[in-house]
């Protein structure tokens, strides 16, 4: 469970809509409401354009809403310096966007650095942020990004994310991009940090057994709206029809949704 | 006389000139970068300035080189007979393939990084000066390789309003249907080139992060 003081790092979403654009009409949000509880893991479910990377983007102010708005810890993302909100919350996405000309070390170490920490408290730092992803410092430290595998790049996101200890961590289809096996080692071994770090968290797929395998609850999203919540346990029990071809997906050998 | 004697002969005067010819396109260079990496920087979010600033440069590249340097003489301050006027027009076409790399390479960043570069809270002159910048590098410096070569070679064609150079011996050449005149205009010109183009090749490649 959530410690007490971990809820002031709550999300809301407050009738929230966003159009594409200046000059396409097209809503990509409509009217979502919704709450995160501090040290909850809430995944974001939905088919590719259902708006969830979106909704994602809007709690770090890559997005601004059209309508409604989006209190992080309690304040409007607008009333926040955006600088200061988004150092305070880790950010990983697909293709994890490591900085090519940065070492894995300096990756890592960005946040720290751009926050002013002195030098021997940075490398510190990295040395158990890596640890932590499970890759030896000594081996992994100097290395560029494109020495990686993409499993080992993955790794190095989340811990770059993590290592200003932002009380909230946005994920963006982290291990989309992965193989099946370094995907579902990735998914096992998050799972165990996400329970060990209690987090906020924001995890966004289009995989439900990765939903149901890392979620607390799960959100599922279709053309901007959402159409179904429920803590994991039940949300396979839900009358609905998007959830029951997501289900349906479940016994496809692909495990994704047609 | 043959013309390898004509050119051992006056290797001081070949010398001096190469110097001479030089001196002109390290200025010229010097003004277009200092003109043209701002520029790419500034064209990127400003769809409307890059339109008028990328035609522009255009429009210079496609004025012949002689006919530029023509029509710069009677201009008032930029013009004239002499250095001043060949460098404008040099800058003039180097700009180009120096704007248009430094926007090229500041546009062709792969998105994913930029994204996290501005999730993970940098400011936009962080991002500027620490991502975009760096990555673009090796692409803005192909553009003042680039931009080099052309101006070493157009260089040349300054000689006609005076501005001397290895342009010199070659009109003397073509006048005096002398080939020792000739070619001691082009073979330093050529090396020259040949000299800028590996050295930067060398700079490119070390900058070049894939």
């Amino acid at each position: 469970m959530a410690a007490p003081e971990a809820d002031g790092n709550s999300i809301e979403f407050q009738d929230v809509s966003v159009r594409a654009g200046t000059s396409a009409m097209r809503e990509i949000v409509s009217d979502v409401t919704l709450r995160i509880a501090g040290g909850e893991t809430l995944v974001l479910l939905g088919r590719s354009g259902s708006g969830k990377t979106s909704l994602l983007k809007l709690i770090n102010g890559l997005l601004i809403p059209s309508k409604g708005k989006i209190l992080v810890k309690q304040k409007a993302t607008t009333d926040w310096d955006r600088i200061e909100l988004r150092r305070g919350i880790g950010y990983v996405i697909q293709e994890a966007g490591l900085f090519p000309h940065f070492t894995v070390a300096e990756n890592v170490g960005l946040v720290p650095w751009l926050e002013g920490w002195p030098r021997p408290q940075i490398e510190a730092r990295v040395g158990e942020m890596l640890r932590l992803v499970g890759l030896a410092p000594d081996e992994f430290g100097a290395r560029r990004p494109r020495e990686l595998s993409g499993g080992q790049r993955q790794r190095v996101g989340v811990a770059r994310a993590l290592a200003g200890d932002p009380p909230i961590l946005l994920m963006d289809e982290p291990f989309g991009a992965l193989d099946p096996v370094t995907r579902a080692e990735l998914q096992r071994e998050f799972r165990a940090l996400a329970k060990q770090l209690r987090k906020t968290i924001v995890f966004v797929t289009h995989d439900l057994r990765e939903a149901l395998l890392l979620a607390s609850r799960i959100v599922l999203l279709k053309a901007g709206r959402i159409v179904a919540s429920a803590p994991r346990d039940e949300f396979l029990q839900l009358e609905h029809e998007e959830v029951r071809a997501f289900g349906a997906s479940l016994s496809n050998q692909a495990g994704e949704p047609a | 006389m043959s013309a390898w004697t004509f050119l051992v002969e006056h290797r001081g005067e070949i010398f001096v000139t190469t110097a001479e010819h030089l001196a002109l396109v390290l200025v010229a260079m010097l003004i277009a970068i200092l003109i043209g990496v701002p520029l790419g920087l500034l064209i990127v979010h400003r769809p409307v300035l890059r339109t008028i600033a990328v035609g522009v440069a255009n429009v210079f590249q496609t004025i012949p080189s002689l006919a530029l340097f023509g029509f710069l003489i009677p201009m008032p301050f930029i013009g004239g007979i002499g250095k001043r006027t060949a460098i404008v027009a040099l800058v003039l076409y180097a700009l180009l393939p120096i704007l248009r790399n430094t926007y090229v390479g500041l546009t062709e960043i792969d998105p994913a990084v930029l994204e996290s570069a501005e999730a993970m809270g940098m400011t936009r002159s962080q991002i500027l000066f620490r991502v975009r910048l760096p990555l673009a590098s090796a692409f803005i410096l192909a553009g003042i390789r680039t931009a080099t070569i052309i101006t070493i070679g157009v260089a040349t064609i300054a000689a006609a309003i005076g501005a001397g150079g290895l342009g010199t011996f070659i009109f003397r050449g073509v006048a005096l249907v002398s080939n020792g005149l000739l070619l001691a205009g082009a073979i330093p010109a050529a090396l020259l080139a040949l000299a800028a183009d590996f050295l930067l090749g060398i700079i490119e490649r070390r900058l070049r992060v894939s």
